[in-house]
């Protein structure tokens, strides 16, 4: 197949994001030429390592106005690319910001869109996608017809094929596209918290539910998230008593996480808590009831007061 | 301030979901349909937005028959008037969005909120599809919203930890997060009477939808089960920490 994929990376601090590799390595995996597009400052930098992941061509833009989002410029130049390229099949994390491009350019291309998915196969002229409906309890294949199609991809689910530094991309200019004057971003407020990982990429994520009692408890969390070094996260309880902002929220009105490990503390497993993380990799329970549901989805479950068990856990993980 | 509440039938997320026998669909015998738990966040917001300046909400479905319940319940909720676009056909985001869309445009609109995602359709699709079809600035996945005078301001969380905050001119297509202007407020009796007798206007959906299902449907199969697990040993906290730090390093490998 040598229809071209094109994917919408993401760079941070002049790498492309996690999920952005995971795009790349799915495009690479479904044997077709793979672009990647890079905007903002540090995009050709991280251009290498997209050639590393298996981009043939990256198609760039450094100038500084990308780092502050604006969709409509984003979409206008993307959509340059799409058509220029040609390409059949047009990739995008799942992110907040990829989720609003895609949608506007599928529309505009009155194009399909699999939304979430966690796996694209090639399917003689064109793709099926496998994605997560009824908040995971269910998989779906669908098939997508007419070119291009798009998809967006769940952060943290596929594997990154490991890089291949002998393989380059050509760098070429993208043209930036017009903004839209209606939408103007006032400011980027980054949280006291950044440097601590992000929820929705974070390979560890510990969470913490209505066990803790009260928030003045939940630095046993953060410590824990710290020991492991991975991200915090929280059940609906936590947060609608206001222990922790929604952002921290896993499950059916919060968040969908993956990661290869997840640790559950305090938590008892309500199925809204559950669709947002069964699909981790490893899952570890923490509870001081032993018929508490989320047993049922633990690979290793732990019978302990919390209050107790997660300062020794902590310990040990320095040790 | 003419506001659209674009809402969305859904099972409670409660349902145990079966497939049904032709695996492209699931049971619908015993599913309670609620409106989304996302969109009710939406809906909140548009009635807050609404008490404060003035103006409607009208919430709009696209749906078959029982559909309408939901709008009826919209209208205990905070919705002054709805718009049933009566539609059976497979569940499409580019579909439902130009339904939507067409509709709209015929409706005095300020500004027009979506929320997150159907909790069954999994997606976040149909929201920036109604923004680019009718031409209007969209922001996704709001968890704050201020009115004034012709515009909007509106925040959100993106990854990395960042805080974004945007000035929109309206009208505008808004995609509310859970908890943008706090929680739902619940149908009371006396409210859920008046709903009875606001209106529910059903029309039939423009355009050539058919053409426009371009993702279908194959197959539907549930997650691989996760392996039976089991419980760390360990007479005290320390011993079961020390063993399941073990187990995390040379069994599972994942530290
Ligand atoms: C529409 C809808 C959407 C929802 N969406 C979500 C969602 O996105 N995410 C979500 O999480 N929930 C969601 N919920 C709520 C969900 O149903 C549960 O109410 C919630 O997950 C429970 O939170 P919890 O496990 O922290 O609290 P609880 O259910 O109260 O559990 C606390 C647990 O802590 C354990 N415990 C207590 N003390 C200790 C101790 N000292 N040591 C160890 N363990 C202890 C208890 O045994 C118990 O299992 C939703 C509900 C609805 C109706
Ligand atoms: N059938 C529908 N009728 C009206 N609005 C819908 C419909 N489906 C989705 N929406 C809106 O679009 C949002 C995103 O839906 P989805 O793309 O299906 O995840 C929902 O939260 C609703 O606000």
């Amino acid at each position: 197949m040598s229809k071209v994929i094109l994917v919408f990376g993401q760079v941070r601090n002049s790498e492309p994001t996690r999920p952005t590799l995971e795009c790349l390595s799915l495009a690479a995996g479904l044997g077709g030429d793979v672009h990647c597009i890079l905007l903002g400052t540090g995009a050709k930098a991280a251009a290498a390592a997209a050639g590393h992941q298996g981009a043939s061509q990256v198609w760039a833009n450094e100038d500084a106005s990308f780092d502050k989002w604006d969709l409509a410029a984003v979409a206008n130049t993307v959509d340059a690319a799409v058509k220029s390229t040609g390409a059949a099949l047009v990739l995008v994390p799942a992110t907040t910001h990829g989720k609003e491009l895609a949608g506007k350019l599928a529309a505009r291309h009155s194009a399909a869109l699999a939304s979430e998915v966690i796996g694209v196969s090639a399917d003689g002229d064109g793709f099926k996608a496998v994605r997560p409906v009824y908040s995971g309890k269910v998989r779906a294949t669908v098939k997508l017809s007419g070119s291009p199609v798009f998809a967006t991809v769940r952060p943290n689910v596929l594997d990154v094929a490991a890089a291949d530094s002998s393989k380059t991309a050509t760098v070429n200019d993208l043209a930036a596209g017009q903004g839209d004057s209606r939408i103007q971003l006032v400011s980027v407020e980054t949280k006291g918290d950044t440097g601590a990982v992000d929820l929705s990429e974070a390979r560890v994520v510990v969470a913490g539910g209505r066990g803790l009692k009260g928030p003045e408890n939940f630095h046993l969390i953060d410590g824990l998230a710290t020991a492991f070094n991975g991200a915090v996260g929280a059940s609906r309880m936590v947060v609608d008593a206001g222990w922790k902002e929604h952002r921290y929220q896993v499950g059916q009105t919060g968040k969908v996480v993956t990661p290869e490990l997840y640790v559950a503390v305090g938590i008892s497993g309500a199925i809204q808590h559950l669709v947002g993380m069964q699909n981790s990799g490893c899952i570890v329970a923490i509870n001081n009831n032993p018929e508490a549901p989320i047993f049922k989805v633990a690979d290793y479950g732990v019978v302990a007061d919390l209050f107790e068990f997660v300062p020794k856990l902590a310990e040990e993980l320095k040790a | 301030m003419n506001i659209i509440a674009c809402v969305r039938q859904t099972p409670d997320t409660e349902t145990v979901i079966k497939i049904n026998g032709a695996a492209n669909g699931i049971e619908l015998d015993g599913v309670k349909l609620v409106l989304g738990p996302y969109d009710e966040y939406a809906l909140e917001a548009a009635a807050q937005i609404k008490e404060k300046s003035g103006g409607e909400v009208t919430a709009v479905t696209v749906g078959g028959e029982k559909a309408a319940e939901t709008l009826r319940h919209c209208l205990a909720v905070g919705a002054d008037k709805a718009v049933h676009i009566n539609d059976s056909g497979a569940d499409d985001a580019l579909a439902i969005a130009t339904a939507l869309a067409n509709q709209i445009k015929k409706l005095p609109h300020d500004l027009v909120f979506v929320s997150n995602k159907g909790t069954d359709s999994d997606r976040g699709a149909v929201g920036p599809m109604l923004g680019e079809l009718l031409g209007l600035p969209y922001v996704g996945l709001v968890t704050e919203i201020e009115v004034e005078g012709g515009s909007a301001t509106v925040s959100r969380d993106v990854e990395g930890g960042a805080k974004e905050k945007f000035k929109v001119t309206l009208p505008a297509v808004i995609c509310a997060q859970k908890g943008v202007r706090g929680e739902p407020r619940y149908a009371s009796l006396p409210a859920i009477m008046k709903a009875k007798k606001k209106p529910i206007e059903t029309v039939s959906p423009e355009g050539d939808l058919a053409s426009l299902r371009k993702v279908q449907v194959e197959k539907l199969e549930y997650p691989p089960a996760r392996p039976p697990g089991r419980m760390v040993p360990g007479e005290s906290a320390a011993d079961k920490a020390k063993e399941l730090v073990r187990l995390l390093r040379s069994e599972a490998k994942v530290i």
